[in-house]
């Protein structure tokens, strides 16, 4: 007999349709798979096998083909084996399944029967949704994600066994509480007030923060650049639904979505040994880099120095974008990567700078340093924070501003732009005729120009930093830009070599 | 004014400098281009003897048998022009030195030329691995100098030298000496200086367009550097540093020399602060240089900025101090970082203060005026 089941298998960050067709007939026993499945999928054989036998059902001893259809598509994770064996118990006339149509499921089954939890449930829930399907069987560790899904029905199982007494009636499944959307950071975050001293930088990541504008931070090692970039979420403003939904079904995707949902903005920290597959998205089929994993949050490249170049040129479009589109033989996806970038490196190879006498770096290594730092990414980079060393005083001295009265201020600030600009836009991303509009007093205007020609600004130098002037002159409430608003930007602003 | 001239005899010079630039290359290694300005007072004979004793002949005749058309139209076709010693605009500092070139080789504007005397040029040199000090003094020198209406000379090389050539474009005019042809931008990377310089300046060598370089090409390009002006500031310079070479060529045809001083424990400015303990002018700003080449007062350098307010007077004093990072400058004075932002921005934006790539701070050599 013939039987189909309805399940998702995971495409990036999205989840595609796969429908399971089993049929049984007679013949030598045998349980062969077609469909391109991987191995994962393959190996699901012998454990959809041992669990319909430790949950008291009879696996048939008969010749098995299960097709996962469109044959086209590669199926990857062990997410297929519950719709697996339940098309076989279908097949088999073990099961009705057709009493609780439209229905799909997904879940990984252990040896004894049991459901384990599945990557992107929130995306299979999406999909399904899209697809008129009314009820979703997931794994009871997955349900909390499941249910952000309106309209549907979600049924969480904590074995195989449970699906044949839900369909017969004699059990009826909790139902599962969506899980919380923290779209602020948790209050287990770090704060800035950790941050001693360091007025500059603080005033520095502020700015940064109320524009989304990406900053490079220069100092010794041991200075608290680390420590600066990680408290940077917790000044953002916080998640609208929709960005945590999205930040959510990422992390899903990703298998990172832990039981309490996403704790905020994402703050990711790749070493600089990273490929550019893992930085911004590959391997075949693509899936999803750490631009990505940072989307809606802080992408904190430490030692910027040090990365690959060709890591760092492929972050160019994705930046610019907010999209990176990965292509591989065979696939092609576009995922979404709207981030902050937050850099630090050292101001010299030896990391004491070269004004310090310490310093045991020749004068021409550190020009080439430098220039590397100005080569790599550099134009994407509109913020530069020179940091030192703390001195005993600050360090032993109160703690800073907490993250919570920073991010009142950076709040109203983004509030200004975004009626100035539209929902969810922010001044980094202004365009150039968005840019002309803006409003300057004469006298920043003036020192505007000056400073164009004396320090021979390019035209792309110009525009950022009357971006952050914007951005500067938002912070301090102001409409129009005046001459102290636009002095900070130009003192912020990242130099260009010659 | 009438296109520089030069006769064909001291055409040919440089063309038999070009002809025997690899044999020189071999007897004149050793100490950095210790003996290749002795050759070069050697006559046509002499020195083809000297350097390739076994070929002499062949490559006098066949330099001899040029004809006047393809050195004229060689010159035409790099777009130079040339001066020869017989000519009134050749620069008359070269004629103290016996090993002068022949002719000069030049790109650009040929005006210049009648402004490279002693009393009207200054060379600025220096090492080319320069500190962010040095380069940074180099520039307002270079800016500076040029500014008070004198001719920056320097050899284009990595470092000083192009700082001060870039900022002599800044100021006024400069004239690059080369160790290859004009016509070559040497280093690759200085093409866009070397351009600038043609357009706005003068590049000169003395060898023929299209010579590559080579080692001893250097120091002889350092002779007429020492030779073209009236003094030679060694900005920042190690003891072994070519640029010392300049300074020893200069002092022995009796010109000033001076150099600017570096922290005594930096191996990098070892050599001027040596230049300075032998008796070399103190050089601190272009008005040191003016008062050492004109006599004390004649010029006065333009380097007074616009007048400050007290509180922009204090940033900039604790810059001066050496608080070099914008949050050093918050906690010195106890203003929040968006003040002091804003006081170094302004004060940048003035002139008097320059920041590095990685935001550092520093004076420029700009005087706060009644101060």
């Amino acid at each position: 007999m013939l039987a189909t089941a309805q399940t998702f298998t995971l495409d990036g960050i999205s989840a595609t349709s796969v429908r399971v067709e089993v049929d049984v007939h007679k013949g030598l026993p045998a349980f062969s798979m077609v469909g391109l499945p991987d191995a994962a999928v393959r190996e699901a054989r012998e454990r959809v096998r041992a669990a319909i036998v430790n949950c008291g059902f009879e696996f048939p001893l008969r010749r098995i083909v299960a097709n996962l259809a469109p044959a086209s598509l590669r199926k990857a994770g062990p997410g297929l084996d519950l719709a697996i064996a339940a098309a076989l118990l279908v097949a088999s006339e073990q099961l009705d399944l057709d009493r609780l149509a439209p229905v799909a499921m997904a879940g990984e089954l252990a040896l004894d029967g049991s459901v384990r939890p599945v990557p992107g449930v929130l995306a299979i829930a999406e999909a399904a949704r899209g697809r008129g399907v009314e009820r979703l069987l997931v794994p009871a560790e997955n349900g909390a994600e499941a249910a952000l899904v309106d309209g549907l029905e979600v049924v969480c199982l904590e074995s195989l066994g449970q699906v044949a007494a839900f369909v017969e009636g004699d059990w009826s499944p909790p139902t599962p509480q969506p899980m919380p959307l923290r779209a602020d950071a948790s209050t287990h975050a770090p704060d800035l007030a950790d941050l001693r001293g360091q007025r500059h930088l603080r005033y520095a990541l502020e700015i940064a923060a109320a524009g989304g504008h990406s900053l490079l931070m220069v100092g010794p090692p041991g200075a608290g650049k680390s420590l600066a970039a990680s408290r940077l979420p917790s000044i953002l403003p916080a998640m609208a639904p929709g960005e945590a939904l999205e930040v959510a079904r990422i992390a899903s995707a990703c298998g990172r979505l832990g039981a309490e949902g996403p704790q905020g903005r994402p703050f990711r920290a790749p070493h600089h040994t990273i490929s550019p597959a893992g930085l911004i998205g590959g391997g075949n089929p693509p899936g999803p880099g750490e631009a990505t994993l940072s989307h809606r949050g802080v992408l904190f490249l430490d030692e910027l120095c040090e990365f690959r170049r060709d890591t760092l040129e492929a972050l160019r479009t994705p930046l610019e974008s907010g999209w990176v589109s990965v292509a591989r033989a065979g696939a092609w996806r576009r995922l979404p990567c709207r981030f902050m970038l937050v850099a630090a490196a050292n101001p010299c190879p030896c990391g004491r700078g070269e004004t310090d006498p310490e310093c045991t770096c020749a004068p021409l290594a550190a020009q080439r340093y430098q220039a590397r730092l100005s080569g790599a990414l550099a134009d994407r980079i509109d913020v530069l924070a020179a940091i030192r060393q703390p001195t005993a005083d600050e360090i032993a001295g109160p703690p800073g501003e907490s993250s919570a009265a920073v991010r009142e201020r950076v709040t109203a600030a983004r509030g200004r732009q975004e009626r100035r600009l539209g929902a969810g836009r922010c001044n980094a991303e202004m365009t150039p005729a968005e840019l002309r509009e803006s409003v300057l007093t004469e006298e920043a205007a003036t020192l505007l120009a000056e400073a164009y020609s004396r320090h021979r600004l390019s035209g792309r130098a110009h525009d950022r930093v009357l971006r952050l002037a914007r951005t500067v002159a938002d912070l301090a409430g102001e409409e129009e830009i005046g001459r102290e608003q636009m002095a900070q930007a130009l003192q912020l602003r990242r130099r260009d070599a010659e | 004014m009438k296109e520089p001239t030069a006769c064909p005899d001291c055409l040919r010079r440089s063309r038999l400098l070009a002809h025997l630039a690899p044999y020189i290359e071999r007897i004149a290694t050793g100490a950095v281009g210790s003996r290749s300005p002795e050759l070069l007072r050697l006559s046509n004979e002499d020195l083809a003897e000297a350097a390739a004793p076994k070929v002499a002949a062949q490559v006098l005749a066949q330099v001899e048998a040029v004809p006047e058309e393809t050195l004229r139209a060689d010159l035409l076709a790099a777009q130079c022009w040339a001066c020869c010693r017989h000519d009134s605009r050749f620069p008359s500092g070269l004629h103290d030195a016996a090993d002068a070139p022949w002719a000069l080789i030049g790109r650009g504007d040929p005006a210049l030329l009648e402004r490279l005397e002693p009393d009207g040029a200054v060379t600025v040199v220096g090492a080319r691995r320069a500190s962010t000090y040095g380069r940074g003094v180099a520039r307002e020198l270079g800016r500076e100098l040029a500014a008070a209406d004198l001719v920056v000379v320097s050899g284009l090389a990595f470092g000083i030298d192009a700082c001060a050539h870039r900022g002599a474009l800044e100021g006024g005019r400069t004239v690059a000496v080369l160790g290859c042809g004009a016509d070559i931008a040497y280093p690759g990377s200085h093409r866009s200086l070397w351009r600038r310089i043609c357009e706005r300046g003068l590049v000169i060598s003395e060898l023929p367009p299209g010579t590559g370089v080579w080692r001893w090409t250097f120091p002889a390009r350092n002779r007429i550097m020492a030779a073209m002006a009236g003094m030679t500031v060694v900005v920042e310079a190690a003891r072994r540093s070519g640029s010392l070479i300049t300074a020893d060529l200069a002092a022995d045809l009796g010109r000033d020399l001076g150099a600017v001083p570096g922290p005594v424990t930096a191996r990098g400015s070892a050599g001027t602060n040596d230049l300075l303990a032998g008796g070399a002018c103190l050089v601190r700003e272009a008005q040191d240089v003016l008062d050492a080449m004109l006599g004390p007062g004649v010029r006065r350098a333009e380097r007074s900025g616009p007048p400050l307010e007290a509180e922009l007077r204090e940033v900039l004093i604790a810059v001066e101090r050496g608080e070099e990072t914008c949050d050093a400058v918050a906690v010195a004075l106890d203003l929040t970082g968006a003040e002091a932002a804003s006081a170094l921005a302004t004060l940048e934006a003035l002139g008097y203060l320059s920041c590095s790539l990685v935001g550092s701070y520093s004076r420029t050599l700009l005087a706060v005026p009644g101060v």
